[in-house]
C-alpha cells in the first residue's frame, strides 16, 4: 500500500425514509398543511382585490417603527406578499415532505469531444475554408478586409449627431463684467450692505429681463457670497482685490465632480461638498484642505457699483467645475 | 400505461410531431440537480431579475421619460406648483395617484437591491468553492459580465426619476466621463447631447435601462443557465459523489417544484419589503437642480464602494502641456475597478496555470482546502467592504459620533493594511481547520465525555467518525508546490530558469506551499491496528 494512497469512497449512503413515507397519518397531515397554504393564498388574492377596490387611495395610517404609510399600498403589498409566499411555501413543503426524495445519479461525460471528432471538425473546417478559397484568393481577402474595416466606420459616423462638439462650452459661464449678483432663491440683486459679517448668499448672475436660467446654467453659474471680517481673510494681493470689505465670492460648483458645495460652516469658515467631502477654506481663497478635490473653488472678482450693488469685476478667470482634458491649469 | 401517461402522450404527440424532441425532453426530465442551500443564491438572482421585468413593465406604463419642464399639480401637496421634469412628475404621480404604483416602485427597487446582492453572494460562493474551474470558465466570465451590467442597470434605473439625489449621481457620472483623457469632453457631450444635463439624456437612459441592458442581461442569463444545464451542476463532495457523476433529485418533479416554489417565496419576500419598507422616497428629495444638494447623498450599495474609493483618493491632478489629467477621478472610478474586475475574470486561468491542472472539476472545494484562494477572496472582500464603508463615511460619522476626516484617514490606510491582515488571518484559520479535519479523521471526534482510567488518568473519549465522514474530509486533491527544475544541458551547464517560470514557481509556493497533509489510507489503517 502506497503512503499516499487515499481512502476509498464508501459509495452513496442508503436512503432514509421520512416520517410521511412511513406513517400514513403524517402523510395525511402534510397533505392538509399544503392544501391549507394554497387556500390561504387564494384568500390573500381575494384580499388583494378587496384592498384595491375597497380602501381609499388617500388614506394614511401610522405604523409603529415604520412611520406613516399609505393604507391601500400597504394592504395591497401585504396581501400580494401573502398570496405569493403561501403558494411558494406550499409547493416547497409538498416537494420536501410528500414527493419522493430518492436521489438519482447521472453520469457525466467529459466536455472534450473524442480526438477523432476533433480531428474531423478540423478537417471539415479546413475543407470548408479551402472551398471558399479565402486562403488562395488574396484579392478577395484583401478587398473584403478593407470593406469590413470601412463598414465599421459607418455606425461611428452616424452617431456623430449624438451631441455638439464641446468647443469652449465647458469653459464659460454667464458671469461678465458688471453682472449684478442675484440671490437664488429670491431673485433680488444683492447689495454689499445686505450681508452681515458671517452671512452667506447663494447667487446667480443677473440676466436680461424675462430670461430664465437653464439647468445647464445652473451647473456653471451658481456662486456663494460670504462675508467675513476683512482681517480673517488671508489672500494674495490679486485675490484680495477681488473682494469687497470682507465679502468674497466663489463658484459653488465643486472642482472635483461638479456637485454643489452647499455646506458652509460659519465657525471654521469651511465649505464642504456633501458628495465626496472635499473641504475648502474660505479664508485662504477656498483652498482645498481635505478630500479629493485638487483645485480651489474659482474665485469671482467682485466689487460694488455706484448704487451699492455687488457686481462682478469680470467673468471667472478659469473654467468652473470638474476638470477636463482641455483644461489648461 | 397509466391514465396520466396516456393523456400526456396525446398532448406531447402534438408537439413532438412538429419538433421531435421526445427523447431529449425525456432524458432531461430526469436531469439531476444536486441540492445545497448555496445553490439557491444564483436562483435568487435570476428570480429577482424576473420580478424586475414584471414590475418594470408596470412602471413603464406610467413613467414619462422626458426632461420637458412642467408645473406639478398632482395630489402631493408639498410639491404643488413647482416646476419639474415630466420624468420626475410622472414618478411622483405613479407613487401617489396610481393605486399599487408606489408598491410596484418599491418592489422594483427592492428587487434591484436583491438582484445585485444575490449576484455578489452567488459569485462569492462560486469563488470560494472553486466552481469556476474548468470547464466552467465561460460561465464565470458571463457572470462577471452580468454583475457589471447589473451595476450599470441599477444605476441607470435609479437615475431615471430625475430627482435631486439621482441627478447628483448623474453629475458625478458625467464628471467621470469628462475626466477621460483626450476624448472625455467629447464623450460627455455626445452622451448628454451637449452640456450637462441637457434635455435628452433621460430618454436615452430610458432606452438603455428598459431595452438595451435588460436585453443583454436576458441573453446572458439564458446562456449562463444553458451552460449549467449542459455541463451539469457541480456538487459538494461526499460519499458516492465523484467527478464522473452527479447525485441529487431529478428535475421532474422535485427540482421543478422546489425551484418554482422558491420563485414565489422570493417574490413574496420582495413584495413584503416593498409593502413595509420605504425605499427611494423621491418626493422628499425634490426635483433635480444642479445648484442644490442634500447632505448625506448616498448611492445604492452596489455603487457605494466606487463612491468610497472616489472619496478616499488623494487630490492628485496633473497639469502639463495645456492639458489636465484628473488622477483623483481616473484612479478610483476607472483604473482600480478595471484592475479588480480584470483580475477576477483572469483568476481561473491564472490558477490553472499555476497548478498545471488542466482537468475538469465538478466536485466543489471546501474553502479551507484551498487556503490561499480562500484567503485571497477574503482579502478582496475586505478591500470592497472598506471602500463601501468610506462610501457611507458621512452616515457612519453622524451615526457613531465620529469625524468624516477620521473615517477617511482610517479607510485610506485600512484599504492597504487590512486586506493583507485578513489574508493572513484567514490563511491561519484555513490551516487550523485542515489540522482539525486531519485530527478528526485520525482520532475521531471529541465527545466531551471524560473517563477516569483505573490508574487514575483522565482521558476524553474520542469517537471514531463514520467512513462516510472520513471520505468527505479526505477526498480532495492536494496540489503540491512546484519544485524548481534543474535544467542541465548537454555540456553539464545549468540553464537558468526563465522569468515566467520563476513567477509560476513563486505563485505555486505561495498557493500550495503551506498546507496540512490529508490523512492517507495508510495513516488510518495504522491507527485501526494500533493504539487508541
Amino acid at each position: 500500500m502506497s503512503d499516499l494512497e487515499p481512502l476509498s469512497d464508501p459509495g452513496l449512503p442508503a436512503h432514509v425514509a421520512r416520517r410521511a413515507d412511513r406513517d400514513p397519518i403524517a402523510e395525511k397531515r402534510a397533505e392538509r398543511q399544503v392544501a391549507i397554504l394554497f387556500m390561504l393564498s387564494g384568500l390573500s388574492a381575494v384580499a388583494f382585490i378587496a384592498s384595491y377596490v375597497g380602501i381609499k387611495s388617500d388614506q394614511y395610517i401610522f405604523l409603529p417603527l415604520l412611520g406613516t404609510t399609505n393604507a391601500q399600498q400597504l394592504a395591497l403589498g401585504i396581501s400580494l406578499a401573502l398570496t405569493l409566499l403561501t403558494i411558494g411555501f406550499g409547493v416547497v413543503h409538498w416537494a420536501k415532505v410528500l414527493m419522493s426524495d430518492h436521489e438519482i445519479t447521472n453520469q457525466r461525460h467529459t466536455m472534450r469531444s473524442s480526438e477523432t471528432e476533433l480531428a474531423e471538425l478540423a478537417t471539415t473546417f479546413a475543407a470548408g475554408a479551402a472551398s471558399s478559397g479565402l486562403g488562395r484568393r488574396s484579392l478577395i481577402k484583401r478587398t473584403l478586409g478593407g470593406a469590413l474595416a470601412l463598414v465599421t466606420i459607418s455606425p461611428l459616423i452616424i452617431l456623430r449627431d449624438l451631441g455638439p462638439l464641446p468647443k469652449k462650452q465647458l469653459e464659460g459661464t454667464n458671469w461678465k463684467r458688471g453682472s449684478r449678483l442675484i440671490t437664488d432663491p429670491g431673485g433680488i440683486a444683492l447689495k454689499a450692505s445686505d450681508l452681515e459679517v458671517g452671512g452667506v448668499a447663494h447667487v446667480l448672475p443677473e440676466r436680461p429681463t424675462g430670461q430664465k436660467e437653464t439647468l445647464e446654467d445652473l451647473t456653471r453659474d451658481p456662486v456663494l457670497v460670504i462675508r467675513l471680517r476683512p482681517e480673517d481673510l488671508h489672500l494674495n494681493a490679486e485675490q484680495a482685490s477681488w473682494t469687497h470689505n470682507g465679502i468674497i465670492a466663489f463658484s459653488k460648483i465643486c472642482t472635483h465632480m461638479g456637485c454643489a458645495v452647499g455646506l458652509y460652516e460659519q465657525q471654521t469658515h469651511h465649505l464642504l461638498c456633501p458628495c465626496h467631502q472635499s473641504t475648502f477654506d474660505v479664508t485662504t481663497g477656498a483652498s482645498v484642505i481635505f478630500g479629493p478635490a485638487a483645485r480651489p473653488l474659482p474665485q469671482l472678482a467682485i466689487t460694488v457699483d455706484s448704487e451699492g450693488y455687488l457686481i462682478a469685476q469680470h467673468g471667472f478667470n478659469q473654467p468652473v467645475g470638474p476638470s477636463f482634458w482641455e483644461r489648461s491649469s | 400505461m397509466t391514465k396520466i401517461a396516456e393523456a400526456g402522450k396525446g398532448a406531447f404527440g402534438f408537439v413532438d410531431d412538429r419538433v421531435g424532441a421526445a427523447k431529449w425532453v425525456k432524458k432531461n426530465l430526469n436531469k439531476v440537480f444536486p441540492e445545497h442551500w448555496s445553490f439557491m443564491l444564483g436562483e435568487i438572482a435570476m428570480y429577482s431579475f424576473i420580478i424586475l421585468l414584471l414590475s418594470g413593465v408596470f412602471l413603464s406604463l406610467f413613467f414619462v421619460p422626458s426632461q420637458q419642464e412642467i408645473i406639478y399639480h398632482g395630489s402631493y401637496a408639498p410639491l404643488s406648483g413647482l416646476p419639474m421634469s415630466q420624468a420626475y412628475a410622472s414618478t411622483i404621480d405613479m407613487s401617489f395617484d396610481v393605486r399599487g404604483g408606489l408598491l410596484m416602485r418599491q418592489i422594483h427597487h427592492w428587487a434591484a437591491l436583491i438582484f445585485l446582492a444575490a449576484m455578489i453572494i452567488h459569485m462569492l460562493r462560486v469563488f470560494f468553492t472553486g466552481a469556476y474551474r474548468k470547464p466552467r470558465e465561460f460561465n464565470w466570465l458571463i457572470g462577471i459580465g452580468l454583475l457589471t451590467l447589473g451595476i450599470l442597470e441599477g444605476f441607470a434605473g435609479y437615475s431615471l426619476p430625475d430627482d435631486l439625489l439621482s441627478g447628483t449621481g448623474l453629475r458625478i457620472a458625467e464628471a467621470i466621463v469628462q475626466a477621460i483623457p483626450l476624448i472625455g469632453s467629447y464623450a460627455a457631450f455626445f452622451l448628454f447631447g451637449g452640456l450637462f444635463p441637457g434635455s435628452i439624456f433621460i430618454s436615452r437612459l430610458y432606452t438603455i435601462h428598459v431595452l438595451l441592458i435588460p436585453g443583454i442581461i436576458l441573453a446572458l442569463i439564458t446562456v449562463h443557465v444553458m451552460l449549467v444545464w449542459y455541463q451539469k451542476h457541480t456538487q459538494y463532495p461526499g460519499p458516492g459523489r465523484t467527478e464522473k457523476n452527479v447525485v441529487g433529485p431529478p428535475f421532474m418533479p422535485i427540482y421543478m417544484a422546489k425551484a418554482g416554489g422558491f420563485f414565489f417565496i422570493v417574490f413574496g419576500i420582495t413584495a413584503f419589503l416593498g409593502a413595509l419598507f420605504s425605499i427611494n422616497p423621491i418626493w422628499l428629495y425634490g426635483p433635480y437642480n444642479p445648484s442644490q444638494i442634500s447632505a448625506g447623498s448616498q448611492p445604492d450599495f452596489y455603487m457605494g464602494w466606487l463612491d468610497g474609493l472616489v472619496r478616499m483618493t488623494p487630490n492628485i491632478e496633473t497639469h502639463a502641456f495645456g492639458h489636465t489629467i484628473s488622477w483623483n477621478i481616473l484612479i478610483p472610478a476607472l483604473i482600480v475597478p478595471g484592475i479588480f474586475f480584470t483580475t477576477l475574470a483572469l483568476f481561473p486561468f491564472i490558477e490553472s496555470w499555476v497548478n498545471g491542472d488542466k482537468g475538469e472539476h465538478h466536485l466543489l472545494d471546501r474553502p479551507r482546502n484551498a487556503a490561499t484562494r480562500t484567503s485571497l477572496g477574503a482579502a478582496g472582500l475586505t478591500f470592497m467592504i472598506v471602500a463601501l464603508l468610506n462610501g457611507g463615511n458621512d452616515i457612519v460619522a453622524t451615526h457613531f459620533g465620529l469625524t468624516i476626516n477620521g473615517i477617511m484617514w482610517f479607510t485610506r490606510i485600512a484599504i492597504f493594511v487590512l486586506p493583507p491582515i485578513v489574508f493572513m488571518i484567514t490563511k491561519r484559520i484555513c490551516l487550523g481547520l485542515q489540522h482539525k479535519d486531519r485530527d478528526t479523521v485520525l482520532h475521531g471526534r471529541e465527545t466531551g465525555r471524560l473517563v477516569m482510567l483505573p490508574h487514575g488518568e483522565y482521558i476524553e473519549v474520542h469517537e471514531q467518525i463514520s467512513t462516510d465522514d472520513q471520505w468527505t474530509l479526505t477526498q480532495h486533491k492536494q496540489y503540491q508546490a512546484l519544485v524548481a527544475p534543474v535544467n542541465v544541458d548537454a555540456n553539464g551547464l545549468e540553464r537558468p530558469v526563465g522569468l515566467k517560470e520563476r513567477i509560476r514557481l513563486g505563485l505555486s509556493k505561495w498557493m500550495y506551499g503551506e498546507q496540512v497533509a490529508k490523512p492517507t489510507a495508510t495513516d488510518v489503517h495504522e491507527l485501526e491496528g494500533g493504539h487508541h
